[in-house]
């Protein structure tokens, strides 16, 4: 399986999800640069955090337009897998990919620490590998995490099963907890939380390796012939 | 537009207005000299900021001639933008330490936020992938509303700038005394790698080559910081405001990542950060030490605002800015490189082979002066030194063990005490994990990163305790170098060399100046004796409110090879049944200790001594052993002494706890602040094999009882839960910060 991590004037988490997939995941991957025009070669698509363009104006407001973000529209319409990770999670928030917004937190700075994650569902391309109701340990990095829906948005979550992870203890105040969230289709999943920290015990835990392997699982389950 | 009308040479002279910019009489009177004539707006600003103390350490030099700079690893020594130091395998640490205390007493959030951002740049300017960050506050006490206002501000700038750009800060440390009230200290340290063969130097080399302009536009903030850095603070420093910059992370981002591309393209030449004194600086330096001169033409210089004089472009400081020179014909590739990252790359000069520095706007020469007197002729001062009267009183002192009745109760105030409690409000803020490296993440003795596609990593620390610095300056500064080292052996490392940043007071006052040489002794022989080099530094002097000064503050930063990952400790006890075993003996030494400010608001008497050979003997008894995977924790006795130091062991495990014994005095036992001592577990299955290797005692095993318990001989004289001590630990920075006044 081949991955495309996408790398926004700002990004800076690219390196780890890189290395998260190349090393510890052991599949191929290349960096694409933001003002790519195709993403057809790749199997999946990775946003990875950071800064994207300083998060001026609001987080993933100004990497939306980019002219890479309608390959990745396309792909997320073609049911390729898409993680978004942190800034990748706001981008895609901010490209209409995944319903809600994001808020400062609710202590106004910034966190980074690990935290417990409940697996709301392990009936996703990105969760397979988990068990239901599992907790797993990832590291959170934001000041901006703290999402946020309308009452007739988080009702259709709900209803869909999108909710796809939660705080154990909630560290930036978002709405029920929410951690990461799928669209309808089940293609594309954002998270604040950085599964690509957790991939190696050295670090202090690898949970988040479970994450890639349930993509290639179930990428290869359905699209290599005797896999 | 508006039309400014500089004064002329003969008004700069006779109203004295080289005053205004931080020049002496007698400093003018040399400039005349040195250029045979008097020197016109422009060149008066130049020199009044590269022979500031910021630039030209006038009054530091002779001090810093004192440290040992060389050694087998260095390859860089000072006078570059960092030091460098071998690795083994073609690869290379590069690190360097400062300041950006004047700033952040005013402006703390871009105070912070913009020294974070001047020593990525120097670290990179040198070819070098900056991998972590670290950092040395010093705040008053937080009772204070305007202290609580810089704390929380200054570290928000550091992990506004430090997040957003992509490099984790993993350590430092911080400390509060009222000694900072008004002049908080902010000490950046950025550490990077590099392959031996990328190694870049700021030199303006081959005549004719093109002097090119990368990065933010020029404006008119910072205009003289390099001078404001070097005066005292006063009750008007508020109008210097418009002296402190405004960072932008995002373009140093960009930088960042053109410039390590740019350091792979064989058309450059030399490339040097523009910091203090910005294009002034920056462009005299790097012809200077390449013994060319230089010309430019200022109105070539990208300026984000009209009207802008050549004294304004010149002294600007504006952010995020780096000057490179690139062979001649070879400028439209590396534009090219710039654009995909959205920078522009503009050519604004030549090298030149007069030595001289030349400056050119709208059509005419503005300045005109040889290169060498403004990067290298600034005068050189030996200061007047008086040793303090307070000196020989503290040293006439006999050591008295300071009274407590009940020491459980007297732990919980230590621990409760700022500088010892938990610092995790703080690093909390910061990406600590960005780049995914960290191994040791903040919290322990030092952090450590791991050196990917290697079995290698680094261990860094900030260390310095100014109490024992004032108390008795040459056995502090002595001591501010061992206690990095030691934390450096706990974590598993060896110690490699150092940067400094020396903070103090104002050096014309010979009682301050005589603090800056005592301290440089001790450090230096330190250095010595530990063979850890001096490999750069920062001199930040006039910390002083409104005549009042600082502690003497020289902060150690270093950085120790970790050679095999499985040598990682931390400090935390692991597993019951683990054996404790304490390193050196214990005096009653309460000079300046945590126990003697708490109980009597103030410190006196004399610093803890400091055997510098007995040192380095059980730090290479104690790395031996971590190497031979004998140890299971190691920690290094500091503030609060020993029972900060078991508690500190127990914080990190569910259930543990700790049954010790000691013997002797209770109270200095537990509390007192003896150097050299290290509190390590061992397995019981390695007792004897430890024991071969190390001198040490034992004093008591881990176990599963959840409570610190202390015995004196036989009599009970210490108990509590960990989860007790954890809570007043943990709780106290944040519960200072709700304070209301």
């Amino acid at each position: 399986m081949k991955f495309a991590v996408i790398v926004f004037p700002g990004s800076n988490c690219d390196v780890d999800m890189f290395h998260a997939i190349q090393d510890e995941l052991g599949e191929e991957v290349e960096y694409v640069w933001h003002d790519t025009e195709s993403l057809a070669e790749y199997d999946g698509i990775l946003l990875p955090g950071g800064f994207s363009y300083g998060d001026y104006l609001r987080s993933g407001a100004i990497a939306r337009f980019s002219n890479v973000m309608k390959e990745v529209v396309k792909a997320a319409e073609a049911g390729k897998p898409i993680l978004g990770v942190c800034n990748g999670f706001q981008i895609l928030l901010e490209a209409g990919l995944l319903p809600g917004a994001m808020r400062r937190n609710e202590s106004l700075s910034f966190i980074c620490k690990p935290v417990e994650l409940k697996v709301e569902t392990n009936r996703t391309i990105f969760t397979a590998e988990y068990e239901q109701g599992q907790t797993i340990t990832i590291p959170v990095a934001h000041g901006e995490g703290n999402y946020y829906c309308d009452e007739q948005t988080l009702a259709q979550l709900k209803e869909n099963n999108q909710i796809v992870f939660t705080y154990q203890q909630n560290p930036n105040g978002s709405l029920e907890d929410i951690a990461g969230i799928i669209n309808e289709k089940g293609n594309v999943l954002g998270m604040m939380p950085h599964p690509e920290r957790a991939v190696d015990e050295l670090l202090g835990g690898a949970d988040g390796l479970k994450l890639f392997q349930s993509i290639v699982k179930t990428w290869r389950e359905a699209n290599v012939v005797n896999a | 537009m508006l039309l400014t009308l500089e004064p002329n040479p003969n008004q700069i002279k006779t109203e004295k207005l080289y005053q205004q910019m931080g020049l002496s009489d007698e400093e003018f009177a040399m400039i005349e000299d040195i250029i045979g004539r008097t020197p016109n707006y422009t060149e008066t600003g130049l020199f009044s900021v590269m022979w500031s103390e910021h630039c030209s350490y006038k009054n530091s030099k002779p001090v810093l001639k004192k440290f040992p700079v060389t050694g087998e690893r260095v390859l860089q020594g000072p006078g570059e933008g960092a030091g460098i130091v071998d690795i083994g395998d073609g690869q290379a640490v590069v690190f360097k330490i400062e300041s950006h205390n004047h700033p952040s007493a005013i402006e703390p959030y871009q105070g912070a936020a913009t020294g974070v951002g001047g020593i990525i740049r120097d670290v990179f300017s040198m070819g070098a992938r900056p991998i972590a960050m670290l950092n040395s506050l010093r705040f008053g006490e937080l009772d204070s509303a305007r202290v609580r206002y810089l704390f929380k501000e200054v570290v928000a700038g550091i992990a506004g700038y430090g997040n957003c750009i992509g490099i984790p800060t993993v350590g430092g440390e911080v400390q509060f005394d009222p000694s900072y009230d008004g002049n908080p200290l902010v000490n950046a340290m950025c550490v990077g790698l590099i392959n031996h063969e990328d190694i870049k130097k700021g030199q303006a080399h081959g005549l004719g080559n093109t002097v090119m302009y990368v990065g933010a536009k020029t404006g008119r903030d910072g205009i003289h910081g390099a001078t404001f850095a070097s005066e005292e603070l006063t009750e008007q420093s508020d109008e210097k405001r418009p002296a402190v910059q405004v960072g932008d992370p995002f373009m140093e981002k960009l930088l960042l990542e053109a410039c390590l591309e740019l350091i792979h393209s064989d058309a450059l030449v030399g490339i040097q950060d523009m910091g203090a004194a910005g294009l002034a600086s920056s462009s005299s330096e790097m012809a200077s030490k390449a013994g060319m001169g230089i010309e430019m033409n200022l109105d070539l210089v990208p300026q984000r605002e009209t009207g802008m004089t050549a004294y304004e472009m010149m002294l600007s400081e504006s952010q995020e800015r780096m000057l490179i020179v690139v062979k001649k014909g070879r400028e439209q590739e590396i534009n090219d490189l710039f654009s995909k990252y959205d920078l522009e790359a503009v050519a604004i000069g030549k090298v030149t082979d007069d030595k001289q520095f030349r400056l050119i706007h709208k059509g005419e020469v503005v300045a005109d002066l040889p290169v060498d007197a403004l990067a290298e002729d600034a005068p050189v001062y030996h200061k007047p030194s008086k040793e303090p009267a307070y000196f020989a009183e503290f040293q006439a002192t006999e050591n008295e063990v300071p009274q407590v009745d009940d020491l459980k109760d007297t732990l919980l105030k230590l621990l409760s005490q700022p500088t010892i409690a938990s610092k995790e409000w703080i690093y909390e803020q910061y990406d600590y994990m960005v780049r995914t490296n960290t191994v040791v993440s903040p919290g322990s003795d030092a952090a450590v990163t791991r050196i990917r596609g290697t079995r290698k990593a680094l261990a860094m620390t900030t260390d310095c305790n100014s109490r024992y610095v004032y108390l008795d300056p040459e056995t502090g500064g002595k001591i501010a170098v061992a206690e990095a080292a030691r934390n450096i052996v706990c974590s598993g490392a060896e110690p490699l060399a150092i940067t400094d940043n020396l903070n103090f007071g104002n050096p014309e006052k010979p009682e301050v100046f005589w603090q800056i040489e005592k301290a440089a002794d001790g450090i230096s022989e330190a250095c010595r004796v530990l063979e850890t080099p001096v490999i750069g530094g920062n001199v930040s002097l006039y910390n002083e409110t409104s005549g009042t000064a600082i502690y003497p503050t020289p902060v150690i930063g270093m950085v120790g090879l970790v050679t095999d990952l499985d040598h990682i400790t931390t400090q935390h006890f692991k597993t019951s049944g683990d054996l404790i075993y304490l390193v050196g003996e214990t005096k009653p030494e309460f000079g300046g200790s945590e126990l003697q400010k708490l109980l009597y608001g103030k410190i006196f008497g004399k610093a803890p001594e400091l055997n510098i050979e007995m040192e380095k003997e059980r730090q290479g008894q104690v790395l031996a052993a971590i190497r031979a995977g004998l140890i299971q924790s190691a920690h290094d006795l500091s503030e609060g002494g020993l029972a900060v130091a078991l508690s500190e062991c127990l914080f990190a495990g569910e259930g543990l706890g700790a049954d010790v014994n000691i013997t002797g005095d209770s109270i200095s036992a537990l509390f007192s602040e003896t150097q050299s001592r290290f509190l390590l577990s061992v397995k019981k299955e390695h007792q004897a094999e430890f024991e071969s290797l190390v001198d040490a005692s034992l004093i008591g095993e881990v176990n599963e009882s959840a409570a610190l318990r202390v015995l004196n001989g036989t009599v009970p004289v210490l108990e509590s839960l960990v989860d007790e001590l954890k809570a007043a630990w943990k709780g106290a920075i944040p519960c200072l910060l709700k304070s209301r006044d």
